[in-house]
């Protein structure tokens, strides 16, 4: 199991912020999250960021479980 | 230095501390961003900022460090605020020291337009409309961009 992390509007919309989800790549973790409408369309949209182990990642890397997996909808501090 | 902190953030102390006892620099910039009690027309109450303590300072930290590579800076300040934020108070507060101002001005210049459009931050406002969270605006992406092409 990976560890999920969502942030800004995306753990607004979840109504949560830290979960254990099955999944072996990035891509079948949010196919997962997106069994949730509001989620779903939130993930869907322009500019999503994905960090693997504190890491920025493009694509759809592998993950392993204990692998912590945050996504993130486009910055918006300063 | 980078800061994330949820105290409020004192501009006026971090600018006279940043300009200390400092004779090397012939120019010092800041820059502070404050809440505004208005957007776009619609009023704000109070601003909530997520943030992901450790991998948002470790980012601020390389756009902090990739500020000073590119420009010739003595020394370089950015502290972000996040949690609750009241209308007027100080959001984030950026100072550049620099033997010659253009330097200085450049590099506060710069250093913002990274923080806005790559920093790990998430701006939600709250007001009698209801809450809204914050995208980042065609035009920031555009002053960050402006980067790209001039040295």
């Amino acid at each position: 199991m990976a560890r999920v992390l969502l942030f800004g509007a995306l753990a607004d919309v979840a109504g949560w912020r830290e979960r254990d989800i099955a999944g072996d790549s990035v891509e079948a973790l949010r196919a997962t999250l997106c069994a949730d409408e509001r989620l779903a369309e939130r993930l869907g949209r322009p500019g999503l960021m994905t960090v693997v182990n504190q890491v920025i990642v493009r694509g759809n890397p592998p993950v392993a479980p204990d692998d912590e997996v945050a996504f993130a909808p486009p910055v918006s501090g300063g | 230095m980078v800061r994330l902190q949820t105290d409020p953030i004192d501009p006026g102390a971090l600018l006279a501390d940043f300009c200390r006892a400092r004779t090397d620099a012939g120019a010092v910039v800041s820059f502070t961003g404050l809440c505004r009690a208005a957007t776009d027309g619609q009023a704000v109450e109070t601003l909530a900022l997520d943030a992901w303590p450790g991998f948002t300072e470790r980012v601020m930290a390389e756009l902090e460090a990739g500020t000073r590579a590119r420009f010739d800076l003595i020394d370089l300040i950015a502290v972000h605020r996040w949690g609750e934020v009241g209308v007027g108070e100080a959001i984030v507060f950026v100072a550049a020291a620099a033997v010659h101002r253009r330097d200085a001005f450049q590099a506060a210049d710069y250093l913002m337009d990274q923080l806005k459009t790559r920093a790990p931050l998430w701006k939600r406002e709250e007001g009698p409309d209801g809450r809204r969270w914050i995208e980042p605006r065609a035009s920031d992406h555009a002053d960050a961009a402006r980067w790209e092409t001039t040295p």
